[in-house]
């Protein structure tokens, strides 16, 4: 059993305000700060809807386009904003610490090459299945995420008795670029029209139409959300190195293994809705341990709180900035992210 | 480290073996290729035809001898699957282009690189662009020009124009305000891709007694969102199915029920969803007043109910 009294002194500064206010305070600001961009997000969009009418009863809803806009389109997308957002912050912090590394995304191990291969397959061989209300397009490319987390945990196991982080790395990097590789032969032959669809489905669209795709997702991301809740202590404890985890008793591999499957199928889920949307993994993360520091008992909340804001917003902007036309959402986040994140590395450095 | 030392040699070894085996059997390639060798020797000849829209034009004006090769994705008339493929607007195969030995080369006007390789070798080119509906007919007339058949083209220019006329005068007056889309994600309302505000299939739309709801988005083609989808209400909704293997009843029974999940929408109400399956439809070729027609009775039937 881990002793709680002796855990991350070298985190927890001296002069700061103890834990348990800090997280409150935290998870108050940015838990606010979510909220109320959920809150106004479904209001503005590429036309306009008046409250009176989308909430007047006398108006059957056949009838009723402005509540139609606001409850079939905008708040499904809205929703799965805040969920992907919150998932792939969140499966951010805990990659980076898992591979102590500050450039780990949730998509460097190779999750959405993977999620990308099935949905290309679908695309191009124009699978039509589904699975309920959920099409071909997100259960092949859950799949793929799912096949691709299997051989890059096959991998790192087979070396030795541990997870080694290296070999998790490198086996994510290496299939990063395998199935990329397939993605594009596959590409080459297949006709134009399925390569602009499967170009399309890579930039991201939050567009579910409907609650059936993130009712599907949502299993995932909340049992990854449970094991990220056991997770901040062993994570801090990571973060410096294997021995000083298990010499503060941690039990490594135990901590490793949640850590890898939770953040890992909690993306495929994510990447199954959303596409790869590029950015939010690795810039929000950085940006909340900025403003909140590196304990991970706070940024692991922060990051998920502030990941929902940060996509929903960016999604706001992706379908308002051109409307009537629509921008895919992951330009918008690499966009405003990607300037961000070379700022902070020349201020860093 | 002996081992080390030796390995770089053994990797020499297995290389040279590889690129050995690899130009035997180039030159075994190039040996064999006795046609190329006939063509090569003859004077230029014939058309090769990048572009399945000029394809089928060649081939509508009795030039279809003329034609010596086509692209990857060429597939009507049934002659040409006959035809050696020369790649296709990002594949070109120049070499195999050069091999035929034509006369005319017909291209996309976006492919400049090839054009310049392709004129630089005293071949004639033939760009080739995207347009509106009025721009096939004239695409039909030069191309006519072009391999020596003007007086056909002229008359296959003037019969499409006379049958697209025909149906504007049957449906006159009518403006059915319809959504017309050309791929979408199976068994869902996910990316959808429509006809925008500019294009064939825009015209196409308006010559069959449409109103695009999209039509002032100055775009061939749109991605639409559920919201733009809701906000525009369209009275109509027209899916287009293409390629090969598609069944028509499978295809109807999925449209209409994927279509469901947005069962408010006047079209999903009205009953008028409708799935129009064959190349024609996405081929800007002579075809198109067959597609226009099928378009019209589809959407207006009463128009074409007899009298």
């Amino acid at each position: 059993m881990r002793s709680g009294l002796l855990s991350v002194p070298f985190v927890q500064g001296v002069g700061q305000p103890p834990i348990r206010r800090r997280v409150f305070v935290t998870l108050a600001v940015f838990g606010g700060i979510t909220l109320l961009t959920c809150l106004l997000a479904p209001l503005a969009g590429s036309t306009p809807v008046h409250l009176s009418r989308v909430f007047d009863r006398s108006i059957p809803f056949p009838e009723n386009v402005d509540a139609q806009i606001l409850f079939i389109a905008r708040l499904p997308r809205v929703l799965a904003a805040a969920l992907v957002g919150a998932t792939l912050a969140s499966a951010g912090v805990v990659f980076q610490a898992l591979l102590r590394n500050p450039l780990a995304t949730p998509f460097t191990l190779g999750v959405s090459a993977g999620a990308a291969l099935g949905a290309m397959l679908a695309i191009t061989f124009s699978l039509s299945l589904a699975v309920g209300a959920i099409s071909a397009v997100p259960l092949a490319a859950f799949a793929g995420a799912c096949g691709s987390v299997a051989i890059v945990y096959g991998l790192a196991r087979a070396r030795r008795g541990g997870l080694s982080t290296n070999v998790l790395l490198l086996a994510g990097v290496t299939l990063n670029s395998f199935f990329s590789a397939i993605i594009l032969f596959v590409q080459y032959l297949a006709d134009a029209s399925q390569t602009f669809r499967t170009v399309r489905w890579l930039m991201g669209d939050l567009d579910v139409a409907g609650y059936w795709p993130i009712a599907a997702a949502v299993p995932f991301t909340v049992a990854a959300f449970l094991a990220f809740a056991y997770l901040p202590r062993s994570l801090n404890l990571l973060a410096v190195g294997e021995d000083a985890a298990s010499s503060r008793g941690v039990d490594v591999l135990r901590a490793q293994r949640l850590a890898f499957f939770s953040a890992s199928m909690a993306t495929g889920a994510a990447v199954s809705v959303g596409g790869p949307i590029g950015f939010i993994g690795i810039v929000v993360p950085h940006l909340v341990r900025l403003l909140v520091g590196a304990d991970h008992r706070v940024v692991l909340p922060a990051s998920a709180l502030f990941g929902a804001a940060f996509l929903v917003v960016c999604d706001l902007g992706a379908r308002t900035v051109m409307a009537p036309m629509e921008l895919p959402v992951g330009i918008v986040t690499a966009m405003i992210g990607g300037p961000f994140f070379l700022w902070l590395l020349v201020r860093r450095a | 480290m002996r081992a080390g030392r030796s390995n770089p040699g053994s990797i020499a070894a297995a290389l040279s073996a590889c690129l050995t085996v690899a130009f035997g059997l180039f030159a075994g390639g190039c040996g064999g290729g006795s046609t190329v060798a006939d063509s090569r020797s003859a004077p230029a000849h014939g058309v090769v035809s990048l572009v399945p829209a000029v394809t089928e034009m060649l081939f509508a004006i009795g030039a279809g001898q003329q034609v010596a090769g086509v692209g990857s994705f060429d597939n009507y008339p049934p002659e040409v699957r006959a035809l050696p493929r020369v790649g296709a607007l990002i594949d070109p195969d120049l070499e195999r282009m050069l091999s035929l030995r034509p006369r005319l080369v017909v291209l996309y006007e976006t492919q400049t690189e090839l054009r310049t390789q392709v004129e630089s070798a005293g071949i004639e080119v033939f760009p080739y662009r995207h347009g509106s509906l009025s721009d096939i007919t004239a695409t039909l007339r030069q191309i006519g020009n072009g391999v020596g058949r003007t007086a056909e083209a002229d008359s296959l220019a003037e019969s499409i124009e006379r049958r697209i006329e025909a149906v504007r005068v049957r449906v006159r007056g009518r403006r059915l305000r319809t959504l017309l889309v050309f791929s979408r994600e199976p068994h869902t309302l996910r990316a959808i891709f429509a006809a925008g505000g500019s294009g064939f299939l825009h015209d196409m739309l308006e010559a069959a007694g449409c109103e695009n709801i999209f039509s002032d988005l100055v775009r061939d083609s749109i991605q639409a969102g559920t919201e733009s989808i809701i906000a525009r209400a369209p009275d109509a909704v027209v899916e287009l199915r293409y390629g090969t293997a598609v069944e028509e009843s499978d295809e109807i029974l999925e449209a209409r029920r994927s279509w469901m999940r947005m069962g408010s929408l006047p079209a999903v109400r009205a009953g008028r969803v409708h799935v129009l399956v064959g190349d024609e439809f996405v081929v800007p070729g002579p075809r198109v007043a067959v597609a226009v027609e099928r378009l019209a009775r589809a959407l207006h039937p009463d128009a074409f109910a007899p009298e």
